[in-house]
């Protein structure tokens, strides 16, 4: 058996995940379901933290138009408690969405791979890219593409009302939440353009948000085969 | 006899599934003149379209394929024409006279002119070339005169630059009023504010390292450590300060000790902001004026444009990475999904190759049709492949492997494209209207962004539909191919119906060692068994792909880093390619230092000669040094006098001597003041040549007191330029060794990681013949555990029955014998003797007895069913040994085809048996008698000699897992014919649970017996239909009856004093399971019958999780609650009667029917989830896992299904007749009976594990039954013996 364990194990590598699958008595060390939530909540976080480092980066090179040579520094130029701050977010946000899902009793059953997952990260990188990128004319089209943009990433990953739902609402309150930071002064936007970053922000944020739970609800997809596995075991 | 009816049903279902096939949808259905909208017209036409695109495609492969790949060079030959991308600076040359400054907007035709060559440039270069030598050279000087008073002389110059004032009619204008100001530097720099200038003009030059004070130079003791301060450590790649400030490359400044040539060269650099002709006139004049040049012949009339392309930096790249391994993500998940073809990776190639080629397709029509592309190819490339995605390939691939495999591969493919035609044209139109809307944002860069992706979706889809399904048709074709293959050789091994296990032809039955040893079978045999994705980690272990992927990466990555060091290959090839242009190209050949070319000198001078050539002869040092009187002026002047001190001269590459800098090194001084040089121009104006002389007195007044203290360097026997060459060696010799230093620990830390070497003892190729060590191609060989089978006998005749809660093992053969049995040690605890029968009839037993100790191997012959003894066997049934010894080989050889005699009329069959006259005591010993002879001649199988009084019964009561051969009732619905007399029955089905046995009987009677004691407790004679199949949980027994109703039965328990438990059964994990003393008083009482179940009989009765689950031949399952007996739900779905059932504590329900067809179901619901046609002919048992489900069928095939999707993952041909007896030790562990033995399979890959053979001599008595116990053994009825086989392994994994 531990050889048979063993051979999937090598089968497999690249994914977390299917590594996850195949760790046959470590599964048993992690059927403890808050065990699962807190391995979950910290792979939502890091992989939070990680977009907001990336993103950061594609939003500065708008902004500055030469790097001194110590280019690294500038992944961290912005203040230190955005990216914990993001990527708790999206913590609480991977772990909403499947939550809600099974509250409300409709399991979400669209397009559940990885390879979708990963196509939505895609896509939300990319609104990200497009959005630093190309310069717009004015920032009503900015916001009307981008906002066409984030609903097209829903329609096409998503489709259930109660993402949309959360979405909006998450992507409202965020929005909220910097303009209050930034009127009283705690974080200041690097451009001097005000109204650009206010144009890009919501729609940014309902992307965001779709796309963090479609890759929680597909974290939460494994775990529940875990615990049918643990079931199954017992 | 019900063999053969078996095998009727089976044809049948065969010859049904064979006719029943799905219609084709072919375009005939269109014609059907019924009203749809027109959603479903569009649907059946395109599905139809598809449908003979398909076909075409499978059809003719090769052409279509060439077809493709024409289509795809012909629209990727624009691309020939597009510039190759680069980030190397392109340049334009103009003349200087007539140069004005370009118009912001390109006008009328532009001639020669790049577009980039627009507006004012960002600054004009203005270079003034400075070349000094103390001449004539004295011997009391010292090496460091060489050059402290030529570098003293900047000052001079760059006092009389900044000063001079042009005059003319329009004005007066300095330096100030036109060079560039600069305000600050870039504020990340802080070790530069001390060198270079902060404010005011861009004024570069040496003197910058003494902040341009004279003083500062002349207190400075030691120049070189000064230069030497300020740069950086380590290697350095990109432009240094020093070739900032000195403006020619560091080795050619002569500021050295060993300064052979004592000349020393350096430029003053002057940045403009704007251009103004009559001032560098005038300042060139001036210049020539107080040192002029005299062999000078620089040209000065051409202008050089040089137009920095868009900079990539880390910064850039981190995103740009992101999105690469975001893509690559996509694609692994992706791929992943790739199964049940031929080659998976090879699909997944395709795949991808259809993507980037028809990304390629997509830039070339683009550019055809003159839309240039502007956007930066690499940033959105994995975009594009995001949008146009790889679902459609992987939704064609899935929809076509999930074709019934039996159609020809043309049909396959057409049925998958249309079935899954108009979700792929759906996909399409709504990818369509999405960019199209973002075709509407009318940002100029969507726009375009869009337009590609529209050329690429359409070319995209031309490819999956030409190339992709081509390509996938031909990978069908090799599968079939290859299933052919390992078919073939399968069935002609068992053509003969030898006995003995299955082998390859090929190689001969091995000597088995000793009995009871595992034995593998042949290599040959197991790979082809293996299932796809294992083949690849065998593939990549044996050709140690990932080692070669690293090796061959690191390789590239060094290539990447070599051609992006700018002082590199790549400036090298940038001067190359800026030779051959045309723009670059202005007469005097620019020659890269290091390329052994003679240049071309303009002047003719042959003295000059010598400047290029490095190093002079240092033997002639002395003469140099005696002859060195002539005048530094005359130094030129007289070109035929042999050469006499440092000479100064001047070459062709010295007109551009900007051109040796590092291409970074005019975008690294503007990015120091926060200036951006992407995407903009400079112009760089012909130098300004500047000769200076120096005399030995000079050089000597300018002494600094330390420098001559300085030791007087030892003149190393190398040049200076081999030095620098050196240090290349040294960093070469340096990246070597850390090179292999990398490679040795990566190499210790595989071998620490991977102790298992595999890869060297798998010698790919050869595959091991029986015998060899029992190990796999990538060294993994099973754990070699000592299984030994336990062999438990003492039963006279067939298992029948067989029912185990975990400790204890009730088997009933067919001569009505219980014996219970200890599951762990194999000890036979208790026989109970004759069911039914009153106590008189014990004298037979003992007669029984005797017989068995008489004639002890040949007693399992008897048993053997296709002797005729299971149709009519009863009780009763005793062989008749006179032939002694038969040998079971020409029986199974002799084995007559038996579906010509299948007659399922019974009712016109005499009931022959009944007058039989008894032998020896029996009463229907006569009955086998017959059998017996008259199966000698085989062609007269006894088909009347089943009909037993209830001839019903067994034509109903079917389900026998194999095609004609020795496989025999099973548990639940085993039909034996109640005898004529009716007053003795045989038992149809037993349960046990805790030390109750319960038996159910053909004449409908049930009876409780104890196991321990052999005593009946209670029994039950409600009703009198025969109870085929029992279900015993917890207190309640569940007994469906023959004519289709379902009755439950309460096991009261009295217990009149304290319970007594007995110890062993009621540990364990098993559910509780009641346990009863013997003075219990036990009262069996049937609380409800449910009298029309169903309306045929049931076939198949299981009961887990509170619910009881009934299949009958009605085609229906049921689902009862067991507490209330009440109907849940009615399952309809499947096509034929049931014949297998699969529920357990999850609650996951499994029901396999006659028409091949397996379907899962929710039991909350009621709902079908997945419903798969699986085999030909009918499903005869089924096993579900937490991730797959097993099958297996009347066609000897074990199917393993992906639970959640429905797809099968692969199957395993099982041995003839041996197909029923499956079962799950774990959730990985799949373990088959076989011809006297039985198999372990690993269940993710397919993989046989382990086979142990039964008995010592090896013949194949069928294992048909199989029953997996808790503590990991397996028991299996194996002719009249059982054996019980512990599983060691598991064991171990389970605790």
């Amino acid at each position: 058996m531990t050889t048979m364990s063993n051979s999937d194990r090598r089968q497999r590598p690249g994914s977390k995940e299917s590594h996850r699958c195949s760790w046959g008595p470590y599964i048993s060390a992690i059927t403890n379901r808050t065990t699962n939530l807190f391995i979950r909540g910290g792979m939502l976080f890091s992989v939070g933290v990680f977009l907001a480092l990336v993103l950061n980066l594609l939003q500065v090179q708008r902004n500055v138009t030469l790097f001194p040579p110590d280019v690294i520094s500038s992944i961290f130029s912005s203040a230190w408690w955005v990216p914990p701050c993001c990527g708790t977010a999206s913590a609480v946000i991977g772990l909403l969405y499947p939550c809600i899902d099974s509250r409300l009793g409709e399991p979400h059953k669209f397009k559940r791979e990885w390879s979708s997952v990963m196509r939505c990260v895609a896509v939300f990188v990319g609104i990200n890219h497009a959005s630093a990128k190309v310069d717009f004319a004015n920032n009503v089209q900015l916001s009307l593409t981008l906002a066409a943009l984030s609903i097209g990433l829903w329609w096409t990953f998503d489709r259930s009302r109660s993402g949309f739902g959360l979405g909006v609402s998450i992507s409202l309150l965020a929005t909220l939440a910097t303009q209050l930071l930034v009127y009283n002064g705690v974080f200041q936007y690097t451009s001097p353009d005000f109204l650009y970053i206010r144009s890009w922000l919501p729609c940014i944020f309902f992307a965001g948000v779709i796309t963090m739970g479609n890759i929680g609800r597909q974290l939460a997809l494994y775990e529940h085969s875990f615990l049918q596995q643990k079931t199954h075991q017992d | 006899m019900i063999s053969i009816i078996f095998v009727s049903r089976s044809l049948d279902a065969l010859r049904r599934s064979v006719l029943g096939r799905p219609v084709l949808p072919n375009g005939r259905e269109l014609t059907t003149p019924t009203r749809m909208t027109l959603r479903e017209q569009l649907r059946k036409k395109i599905s139809a379209a598809f449908y003979r695109h398909g076909l075409l495609c499978a059809s003719y492969p090769v052409p279509i394929i060439l077809f493709t790949s024409a289509s795809i060079l012909t629209c990727c030959y624009p691309l020939l024409r597009l510039p190759l991308p680069g980030t190397g600076p392109v340049e334009f040359t103009t003349g200087v006279r007539d140069y004005n400054v370009p118009f912001h907007e390109p006008q009328g035709d532009l001639g020669e002119r790049p577009d980039w060559y627009h507006g004012p440039p960002v600054a004009y270069i203005q270079q003034v070339l400075v070349k000094a030598a103390v001449s004539p050279w004295d011997s009391s000087l010292v090496p460091v005169d060489v050059f402290r008073s030529p570098l003293g002389k900047v000052f001079s110059l760059l006092e009389e630059i900044r000063n001079h004032v042009h005059t003319d009619s329009s004005g007066i204008r300095s330096l100030e009023a036109l060079c560039l100001q600069v305000t600050g530097l870039f504020p990340g720099l802080r070790r530069m504010q001390s060198v270079l200038p902060e404010h005011g003009c861009l004024l570069v030059s040496p003197g910058n390292y003494w902040q341009n004070q004279r003083e500062l130079f002349d207190s400075d003791p030691d120049l070189l450590r000064t230069i030497q301060k300020h740069e950086p450590k380590g290697l350095h790649t990109s432009a240094t300060l020093r070739d900032l400030l000195f403006g020619v490359p560091g080795k050619f400044t002569g500021v050295s000790h060993y300064n052979r040539k004592r000349v020393v060269t350096y430029t003053i650099t002057v940045v403009l902001s704007h251009y103004d002709a009559s001032f560098l006139n005038s300042l060139r004049n001036r210049l020539k004026q107080l040192h002029p040049s005299a062999n000078c012949s620089l040209r000065d009339d051409h202008m050089v444009h040089v137009h920095f392309k868009e900079e990539i930096g880390i910064a850039e790249l981190i995103p740009l990475v992101t999105t690469y391994i975001i893509l690559f993500a996509y694609i692994y998940f992706s791929t992943r999904k790739i199964d049940m073809v031929k080659s998976k990776w090879g699909l997944a190639l395709a795949a991808v190759v259809t993507v980037l080629s028809s990304l390629l397709m997509s830039v070339g029509l683009c550019t055809l049709f003159g839309l240039t592309p502007t956007l930066n190819g690499g940033e959105i490339f994995p975009y594009l492949v995001v949008v146009i995605g790889l679902e459609n390939v992987l939704v064609l691939t899935k929809s076509v492997v999930s074709t019934p495999v039996d159609l020809e591969v043309k049909l396959r493919i057409a049925q998958g494209l249309s079935n899954e035609s108009w979700s792929i044209m759906k996909n399409m139109a709504t990818e369509l209207c999405i960019i199209l809307i973002g075709y509407f944002t009318l940002v100029p860069a969507i726009q375009e962004f869009c337009l590609f992706a529209v050329v690429g979706l359409v070319s995209d889809f031309f490819l999956q539909m030409f190339f992709f399904t081509t390509v996938l048709s031909i990978d069908i074709r090799r599968m079939e191919l290859a299933d052919l293959n390992r078919r073939l050789p399968a069935e002609a091994g068992l053509l003969p119906q030898k006995p003995v296990p299955l082998r390859t032809r090929e190689v001969p039955p091995p000597p088995r060692p000793s009995p009871h040893t595992i034995t593998l079978q042949t290599p040959a045999f197991r790979n082809l068994r293996l299932p796809k994705r294992l083949r690849v980690v065998y593939f990549l272990a044996r050709t140690r792909l990932a080692q070669r992927i690293i090796m061959v990466g690191t390789v590239i990555w060094i290539g990447i880093l070599v051609y992006t060091d700018p002082a590199g290959i790549r400036t090298y090839l940038a001067a190359q390619v800026s030779e051959q242009s045309p723009l670059g190209d202005h007469g005097g050949g620019v020659l890269p230092p290091h390329l052994p070319v003679a240049p071309v000198f303009r002047g003719g001078d042959p003295t000059s000669t010598l400047s290029i050539h490095p190093a002079p002869d240092p033997t002639t040092l002395p003469e140099n040094q005696s002859q060195g009187h002539l005048g530094p002026a005359r130094a030129g002047r007289l070109p035929h006098a042999p050469p006499a001190g440092p000479q100064i001269t001047w070459g062709a590459d010295d007109e551009e001597g900007w051109r040796r800098l590092s291409f970074r090194h005019w975008p690294s001084l503007f990015s120091y003041y926060n200036i951006t040089l992407a995407k903009k121009y400079i112009s760089i104006l012909p130098v300004i040549p500047v000769t200076i002389h120096l005399n030995p007195q000079e050089a000597i007044d300018m002494r600094h007191p330390q420098d001559t203290r300085h030791p007087p360097p030892s003149i190393p026997k190398v040049s200076a330029d081999f030095q620098t060459d050196l240090t290349l060696y040294k960093v070469a010799a340096l990246g070597l060794a850390a090179g292999v230093l990398l490679v040795l620990l990566l190499f210790c830390l595989y071998r620490v990681l991977c102790p298992r070497n595999y890869g060297q003892n798998g010698v790919a190729h050869g595959r091991r013949r029986r015998g060899d060590l029992p190990c796999d191609d990538y060294g993994y060989s099973p754990p070699v555990s000592e299984i030994s089978p336990l062999l438990l006998r003492g039963h006279s005749m067939d298992i029948e029955c067989l029912a185990s809660d975990g400790m204890l093992l009730a088997s009933c053969c067919l001569a009505g014998q219980i014996r219970v049995w200890d599951a762990q040690t194999g000890d036979c605890l208790t026989v109970i003797p004759k069911l039914g029968r009153s106590i008189s009839s014990s004298g037979c037993w003992e007669q029984r007895d005797a017989w068995d100790s008489l004639s002890g191997a040949a007693e399992s012959e008897c048993a053997d069913p296709s002797n005729g003894c299971d149709g009519a066997l009863e009780d009763e049934c005793y062989p008749l040994r006179r032939r002694s010894a038969p040998s079971r080989p020409p029986l199974f050889t002799n084995q007559p085809d038996l579906t010509p005699l299948i007659d399922t009329n019974f009712a016109s069959l005499p009931p022959s048996n009944v007058s039989t006259p008894p032998r020896v005591g029996f009463d229907f010993g006569g009955l086998v008698e017959r059998a017996y002879t008259e199966h000698e001649p085989p062609s007269t199988y006894p088909s009347p000699s089943s009909a037993s009084s209830s001839p019903h019964s067994c034509t109903l009561l079917q389900r026998s897992p194999s095609l004609g051969d020795s496989t025999g009732p099973s548990t639940q619905d085993s039909a034996v014919g109640t005898q004529g007399s009716g007053d003795v029955s045989s038992v149809w089905a037993l349960e046990l649970r805790g030390n109750l046995i319960a038996a159910g009987r053909s004449s409908g009677k049930l009876e409780l017996w104890d196991a321990v004691e052999g005593s009946l407790r209670c029994s039950n004679e409600d009703s009198v239909s025969g109870i085929t199949a029992l279900a015993f949980l917890s207190n309640r027994i569940v007994a469906a009856r023959l004519n289709g109703s379902l009755d439950f039965f309460n096991v009261e328990i009295n217990k009149p004093l304290g319970l007594l438990h007995r110890g062993a059964p009621c540990r364990g994990s098993v559910p509780p399971s009641p346990c009863y003393s013997s003075e219990d008083v036990i009262n069996c009482q049937l609380t409800r019958s449910v009298q029309c179940a169903h309306h045929k009989p049931i076939t198949v009765l299981r009961a887990a999780a509170g619910r009881v689950v009934t299949g009958s031949q009605d085609h229906t399952v049921r689902v009862y609650r067991l507490e209330d007996s009440c109907c849940l739900f009615t399952l309809q779905g499947h096509s034929g009667g049931i014949t297998a059932i699969y529920i357990d504590q999850t609650m996951v329900l499994a029901s396999g029917g006659q028409d091949g067809a397996i379907c899962l179901w929710d039991v909350l619901t009621g709902s079908r989830v997945s419903h798969v046609y699986g085999h030909r002919g009918d499903v005869t048992s089924l096993v579900c896992t937490n991730s797959c489900v097993i099958s297996s069928g009347l066609d000897d095939l074990i199917c393993i299904w992906d639970r959640s999707t429905g797809i099968k993952l692969y199957s395993i041909q099982q041995e003839v007749g041996c197909g029923a007896s499956l079962g799950v030790i774990s959730e990985s562990l799949l373990v088959t009976g076989g011809q006297g033995c039985v198999s372990f399979w690993d269940l993710n890959f397919g993989d046989l594990l382990q086979t142990v053979y039964l008995s010592p001599s090896g013949d194949g008595q069928g294992v048909r039954q199989l029953l997996v116990l808790d503590n990991a053994a397996i028991v299996c009825d194996f002719g009249s013996e059982l054996s019980l086989v512990y599983v060691p392994s598991v064991l171990e994994k389970l605790d």
